[in-house]
């Protein structure tokens, strides 16, 4: 069946453009559905227990049922992941700045960082719930931690990747360190930012859950571990699935961003 | 009085193989609106030249004089273009061209009225608000020569300027560089690996020869301007270029 779609949509591919983004879109819609369906009668006749492996209809029914808790848990966790992302954002960008122009810091920042990226955050989330306390702060934090390395690496690279002859024009013009920096290393890094965006947005996500899972009483991964302890399977789904949709619609928030901020970059 | 003034100069890099001698006793005077390119292969020291005479390259002895002054720091009397455009993706043409007056700090009109004449004498008049991926790469070269006379420099240092463009747009914009040298009255120094191109711009070619980076021969060209492309079939264009090959080809550089 799969292959069948992937072939028709090959087809369409040497029509016209027009016709082959239509296929683009409706090709992986077709599979999605293809498979929610397979799954609903999987579960609903193999004979699964619905705590075990719950069919889309129950999830979605869980869903509705649990609108309300859904929709504060969801806020939260939304909370934590901006704060957090946020924060990385404000630290990360003047870090990487200092970086590059000064090799001191350089040298010795960077394998501090490098230690700190190193650490899995998993493994510091209970100490940071032990020094701070349960509230949202630490899961902030931990959505920091995991947002801030991408970030930095990738400004760092953006800021030294001025062509060499530009450069030079520049210095022939006996441009200061503040003009080189604001007309030329600034805005050529913006799209290597970008990319550290796009990577850091996906992990803070991730960075959220695993501050919940340590230490928490609200929040989407704080409702996943109550409702799996409690065999509310497709309660834990339904939560999973909005965590999956944050992410996802985050990840092409900061895509927008990114084509209004950098007009001139070549569509692909 | 001379332009540009290159007395007993010498470069030499500190490198992991040991030192190497990039310029070695290079001794030259370039006059006022003069046309020179610096010829010979690869390896032969002639961006380097090229950068010393801009100043970004210190000279590890020797003199570098402008106007009879030495000359330690980059100066604004100079304006540069690369072999690469280099213009910034984010500006629009006419952005691109006014960059070094931004830095310089020139009035914004005048330096804006400027840049439309020096667009439209590159024949780029209705391209001044395209972004550079809309242009193709003669225009971004065209776009690049702008900006190095935006702040209307006496000396214009091209490095390979034409060396990533096809043959024809070559020879085209190899025209339209004599014009606005011919317009704006500059000195320029102009490298190339293309012997043909050294001749047909130059009004004297310097012939470079590698390891170590040495002036192995200076050509004045009489050819009369305005210079044309059937020239290049001419007796006296022949009897140039063999004499800057019997150059290269003595120092055993490119194989027959």
């Amino acid at each position: 069946m799969t292959a069948e779609i992937t072939k028709s949509g090959e087809d369409i591919e040497e029509l016209e453009q027009r016709k082959s983004a239509i296929a683009a879109i409706v090709g992986p819609t077709i599979t999605l559905l293809a498979l929610v369906a397979l799954w609903e009668v999987l579960a609903r006749w193999s004979g699964i227990p619905s705590w075990l492996l719950p069919a889309p209809s129950a999830i979605g029914e869980a869903m509705v049922d649990w609108r309300g808790e859904l929709t504060v848990h969801f806020m939260v966790t939304l909370y934590e992941v901006l704060v957090g992302f946020a924060l990385s954002i404000v630290v990360s960008i003047p870090l990487a700045v200092a970086v590059v122009y000064s090799p001191f810091l350089q040298n010795t920042i960077y394998p501090i960082l490098l230690a700190l990226q190193s650490m899995p955050k998993v493994a510091i989330a209970p100490l940071l719930v032990l020094w701070i306390g349960f509230g949202v702060l630490p899961k902030v934090l931990v959505v920091f931690l995991v947002c801030f390395f991408p970030i930095v690496v990738a400004t760092a690279s953006g800021l030294s990747a001025v062509p060499p002859p530009l450069l030079d024009l520049i210095r022939s013009l006996s441009a200061t360190q503040y003009q080189t920096f604001i007309k030329i290393r600034f805005p050529t890094a913006i799209p290597h930012i970008f990319v550290g965006f796009k990577i850091a947005i996906t992990f803070a996500v991730i960075g959220g859950v695993i501050g919940e899972f340590v230490g928490s009483d609200q929040g989407l991964g704080y409702l996943i571990l109550i409702s799996t302890s409690q065999s509310r399977t497709p309660l834990a789904f339904g939560a999973l699935l909005l965590l999956t949709i944050m992410s996802i619609v985050l990840y092409y928030a900061v895509e927008l961003v990114e084509r209004l901020v950098i007009p001139w970059a070549p569509k692909n | 009085m001379p332009k540009i003034k290159i007395e007993n100069l010498f470069k030499i890099y500190n490198s992991r193989s040991g030192r190497i001698s990039a310029l070695e006793d290079i001794n030259l005077e370039i006059d006022q609106n003069e046309f020179i390119t610096l010829a010979g292969p690869s390896g032969c020291g002639k961006s380097t030249l090229l950068k010393v005479i801009g100043a970004l390259v210190r000279p590890s002895r020797g003199n570098l004089l402008y106007d009879d002054e030495a000359l330690l720091k980059p100066t604004r009397d100079v304006g540069i273009v690369f072999q690469e455009p280099v213009l910034l993706p984010w500006r629009t043409a006419i952005e691109n061209v006014l960059l070094p007056a931004e830095i310089l700090g020139l009035d914004a009109n005048t330096s804006r009225a400027r840049a439309l004449d020096l667009l439209s004498l590159v024949g780029l008049t209705g391209f001044e608000s395209s972004y550079p991926r809309e242009l193709s790469g003669g225009m971004q070269q065209r776009v690049a020569i702008c900006r190095a006379l935006i702040h209307n420099p006496s000396v214009l240092l091209m490095d390979e300027p034409f060396a990533a463009l096809d043959a024809m747009t070559r020879e085209e914009l190899g025209f339209e560089l004599l014009r606005i040298w011919d317009t704006y009255k500059k000195t320029v120094i102009f490298v190339t690996h293309n012997i043909g191109e050294a001749i047909l711009l130059a009004d004297r070619v310097i012939a470079m020869s590698p390891r170590p980076g040495r002036i192995a021969k200076i050509l004045k060209i009489d050819l009369p301007r305005p210079r044309t492309l059937d020239m290049e079939f001419t007796r006296e264009f022949k009897a140039y270029s063999d004499q800057i090959r019997s150059v290269i080809y003595h120092h055993g550089v490119v194989a027959r």
